[in-house]
């Protein structure tokens, strides 16, 4: 049964095919209103997580299917010390496709591996979203219309985003894409990342501190919130939680069609007065998550039918 | 130093020295009924010294933990005094309850019941990773 837990799962033309059907989606959304008639989604939501749950949620809503589910491990059978794999087993009796957070790194996978129907990762831990990463592939694509020959600037916590990993290792699959990685040097980017994803792949990239320096050559700016629960001395998260906050004046120098993008929630790191700049997308990135939470529900249930 | 041939058994041979021990041990050959001998700091030409394993009976071997331990190891077999078979071991590329992932965050800790898998992802560097949440061997 095929699942996806984590991005690489998805090859660049299953990438291109689900923005195609979310771009559909999009202009014919009457088209699909009841391409899921009679199926049902879980929402296995370990942990809470209020907007990816109910994107999900929505997705398959405007689908014509139906959700079933919980927000809370305390609301589920693993208060009683269920396995996931269990619980993997058991909601393939009731459900077609399942959308699953927890907090743990690799749940999802232990899920899929004793699922019978697929199951999405709606991220494990601090391991993958990889739903998250088709928001962010979608908004460049719809702002940009390409992937090819792009600067994208990742700014903030680029230690413990998996945002940023995952999205990094979407797009270095696209020709000529270049990084400038923007950190304080506590939260650079991990070096097997960096190995692993970067050098191995041949793929441009730069690491400065200075988000003022590389704002000019940036095509897309993908800021991302210092996470206060990935640090276990919280001095240090005082010291480097207002390391980066982008303002109107900030955003001077750079260019006109520059596409700003956030994870969401942020905190302080984009200021509110940028909300109106004609350039900042987050919002737009949260719309976008649904088209391609419907798109990759489509594509899995269609798959599980052969 | 002299030590019986084996008629009918497995020898482990290049085995890295010091590593001799811990394989003894992982194998569970102190369970094994038949004659085992460990060879400690042998002559090697390649590199200076070896460990050697003889053991004195055909049992079922975990190539995956010997691979992974010692992976230029050879294994002979032996039969009637013939020699067999001389496999080569190499890393494996899936180490099935070997190691432990060391993660606090990852799954396997929580789900005991899960079996430990890791994944060799960069062969060149031998280097293996958790399949569930991919933190790096040590």
């Amino acid at each position: 049964m095929r699942s996806v837990i984590d991005i690489l799962d998805l090859s660049v033309a299953e990438l291109d095919g689900l923005i195609a059907t979310a771009c559909d989606i999009i202009a014919h959304p009457d088209d699909y209103s009841e391409r899921c008639r009679r199926k049902k989604l879980a929402t296995l939501f370990f942990e809470p997580s209020t907007r990816t749950r109910l994107s999900f949620e929505a997705a398959m809503l405007e689908l014509g299917g139906s959700v079933i589910g919980f927000s809370s491990a305390n609301s589920s059978s693993a208060a009683k010390g269920e396995s996931v794999a269990d619980t993997a087993k058991v909601i393939s009796c009731y459900a077609d496709i399942i959308a699953m957070r927890h907090p743990k790194e690799g749940a999802a996978l232990v899920a899929a591996q004793n699922a019978s129907i697929p199951v999405i990762n709606a991220g494990d831990g601090g391991h993958c979203h990889p739903t998250q990463t088709l928001a962010d592939l979608l908004t460049i694509y719809r702002e940009k219309g390409r992937f090819d020959g792009l600067t994208v600037g990742l700014c903030g916590d680029l230690k413990f985003g998996r945002t940023v990993h995952s999205l990094i290792n979407a797009m270095t699959r696209y020709s000529n894409v270049r990084f400038v990685l923007i950190s304080p040097e506590e939260l650079r980017l991990p070096g097997y990342v960096k190995h692993d994803a970067l050098e191995k792949t041949g793929t441009a990239y730069q690491e400065t501190t200075g988000l003022e320096e590389a704002m000019p050559a940036l095509d897309i700016l993908y800021m991302t919130r210092i996470q206060q629960e990935r640090f276990a001395d919280m001095d240090e998260y005082l010291r480097l939680k207002d390391s980066y906050v982008l303002t109107p004046e900030k955003l001077l120098t750079a260019k006109k069609d520059l596409c700003i993008l956030h994870p969401l929630p942020r905190v302080n790191e984009i200021s509110v007065k940028v909300d109106d700049d004609p350039r900042a997308c987050y919002f737009k990135q949260v719309l976008n998550g649904k088209y391609m939470r419907m798109a990759l529900i489509l594509k899995l249930l269609e798959e599980a039918k052969v | 130093m002299n030590i019986d041939a084996i008629s009918n058994g497995i020898v482990i041979d290049h085995i890295p020295a010091g590593v001799g021990m811990k394989l003894y041990e992982l194998l569970q050959l102190d369970a094994l009924d038949c004659s085992v001998a460990i060879i400690k700091n042998a002559h090697s030409r390649k590199d200076g010294k070896k460990d050697i394993i003889k053991i004195d009976g055909d049992i079922p071997l975990n190539l995956e933990l010997i691979g992974y331990f010692a992976p230029n190891a050879k294994i002979n077999f032996i039969k009637n005094g013939n020699l067999m078979e001389k496999r080569a071991v190499g890393l494996p590329k899936l180490l099935t309850n070997v190691i432990k992932c060391k993660n606090p965050r990852c799954i396997t800790t929580v789900e005991q019941e899960l079996d430990q898998v890791f994944r060799l992802t960069d062969p060149e560097n031998g280097v293996y990773r958790c399949i569930y949440c991919e933190t790096k061997a040590n």
